[in-house]
């Protein structure tokens, strides 16, 4: 019964420091502290998010960048839950593959972009492998370290108890890591924006990103406060999402603090 | 009537240096030890004097460097639900309801899921958890989830149950509990069980027979029968005969620890 008040004062301490924020930034904006080309004022920025919102582009610029990243980090996920959770448990396997993912993992993916752009044009599959590489390697390293770290004593039970080596897979590790994956999941998903916006910004007709872009062209500051509150509230819903999916697959998890 | 179940002959392991400036470690050497059926073998000895490595090489979870591991006969090198295993540390499967995890094998052997729930619940009450079926780990005690390993391995119908100090992470009193409740179980489904522990109580309370090891390299140094009669409780604790056994055991390892401590 004690948690309670204990939770509402975290929502409530949460909230306040948006408060502030906003609070900071009106007494700026308003305030006349700062020329308004640099920082727009909060009802400059809610006029252009409800004008983008009336023409239909707010939703349909939003779409379209969701879908790339979900896309783009979807097929990342399932390429490195594979590669990952073999490289955890063979050493030959670890060895044949983890000098190329490492050197791979420090190429930016920025410098990326011009050849991604030369081998697959503008079109939405480049967005998808700029995504794809900016999260795959990261996440085949995190899916091998949580696999490594789930508990042998497990593993060991489950083949004294007959388990062949694919049950073993299905029916211990990949189960026994998934808190942990989930986990990796959340944070790649959040690092998929990051690159979304990199693809974006260099060769695209549409998107949150393309948006921020061409607003700076023209001075149009306020869209480009827009597009970033936007990318910021959908990565907030995304993650509150994740834990939520979270929770519900994996109820017997045992969470510190919890 | 006496077939031997399980059977290790000049067991070695050579644990190989990892580099030029070390020397190999032999953890175990010259072992040989049998069970025969419905036999409970308990073996005690120091720490440090290679028993878990033992019983993960008969368990097939380590390689021997030398010697062999025999059940019925035949030679094994890989781990199989001929041998089950109970393990000091957490091993149930968190995701899974106590139920669950008992059919964990069952399962694995494509064992009906009428057939398995019926293996099951028999199981989860001879370990006295009846009403805790769906019940998750983490919502038991140390205790009852040793219980669950313990139903978990016995559901499978292992030839021989290999325990590595399974009680070695439970309070005192808890401890008590589960050995009675373990000799009881052993008593009731003559398994054959062979048993890892560094307590001397515990051996005595539990075993037919007990070997004693040595320290690094891991020998053993004598085999004991225990012929006390009667129930196997913590009331046994007191009477002479165990005093006796446990001084004599207490002796031989006394010996050991004291050699252990000046490294001689």
């Amino acid at each position: 019964m004690k948690k309670k008040p204990q939770r509402l004062s975290y929502g409530c301490l949460s909230f306040l420091s948006f408060c502030v924020i906003i609070a900071a930034w009106c007494i700026a904006t308003y305030g006349g502290f700062v020329n308004e080309i640099f920082m727009p004022s909060p009802t400059d920025v809610w006029n252009s998010l409800t004008e983008m919102a009336r023409d239909g582009s707010l939703l349909e610029n939003c779409y379209i960048s969701t879908k790339r990243v979900m896309v783009g980090w979807f097929w990342s996920a399932i390429a490195a839950l594979p590669i990952g959770m073999l490289m955890a448990r063979s050493k030959k396997f670890s060895a044949i593959i983890q000098p190329i993912i490492e050197f791979a993992r420090y190429l930016p993916v920025v410098a990326l972009v011009p050849l991604t752009i030369l081998y697959l044009g503008i079109e939405e599959n480049q967005k998808y492998v700029i995504i794809f590489l900016g999260t795959f390697f990261q996440l085949v390293l995190m899916v091998c370290d949580t696999v490594s770290s789930i508990e042998k004593n497990m593993i060991n039970a489950a083949r004294t108890l007959g388990a062949n080596k694919l049950q073993i897979y299905t029916h211990v590790i990949f189960p026994a890591a998934l808190p942990g994956l989930m986990d990796d999941f959340r944070l790649t998903i959040g690092w998929a924006w990051t690159y979304l916006v990199v693809a974006e910004m260099v060769a695209a007709a549409a998107g949150l990103g393309y948006i921020i872009l061409k607003s700076q062209r023209f001075l149009a500051t306020d869209v480009i406060f827009a597009g970033l509150i936007m990318i910021g509230i959908i990565g907030l819903i995304t993650d509150f999402l994740l834990r939520i999916l979270t929770r519900l697959i994996v109820p017997w998890h045992e969470r510190l603090g919890d | 009537m006496d077939n031997i179940k399980l059977k290790v002959s000049n067991l070695q392991k050579v644990f190989p240096a990892a580099n030029r400036r070390e020397r190999d470690v032999v953890a175990l050497k010259d072992i040989n030890l049998e069970v025969k059926e419905s036999e409970f073998v308990v073996m005690v000895g120091p720490s440090g004097c290679g028993k878990s490595t033992l019983i993960n090489i008969i368990g097939g979870l380590e390689d021997a460097t030398q010697g062999s591991v025999q059940i019925d006969g035949k030679e094994v090198t890989q781990p199989g639900a001929d041998r089950g295993m109970v393990f000091q540390g957490y091993s149930l499967f968190p995701w899974l309801t106590v139920q669950k995890n008992v059919e964990f094998g069952l399962k694995m052997k494509k064992v009906p899921k009428a057939e398995r729930e019926k293996i099951s619940r028999e199981f989860i009450r001879l370990i006295g958890l009846s009403g805790f079926e769906n019940a998750l780990p983490k919502q038991l005690s140390g205790g009852m989830k040793q219980r669950v390993a313990i139903a978990r391995t016995l559901a499978n119908h292992p030839e021989i149950l290999l325990m590595d100090e399974p009680f070695g992470a439970l309070d005192a009193q808890t401890r008590v509990v589960m050995q009675e409740l373990l000799a009881r179980i052993s008593r009731e489904t003559k398994n054959t069980i062979l048993f890892i522990t560094h307590d001397i109580d515990e051996a005595i309370l539990l075993a037919d027979r007990i070997y004693v090891m040595s320290r690094r390299p891991g020998t053993i140094r004598e085999v004991l029968e225990v012929k006390i009669e009667g129930e196997r409780s913590h009331e046994m604790l007191v009477t002479p005969e165990f005093l006796e056994m446990k001084r004599k055991i207490m002796d031989m390892l006394w010996q050991e620890s004291q050699d252990a401590a000046l490294d001689k």
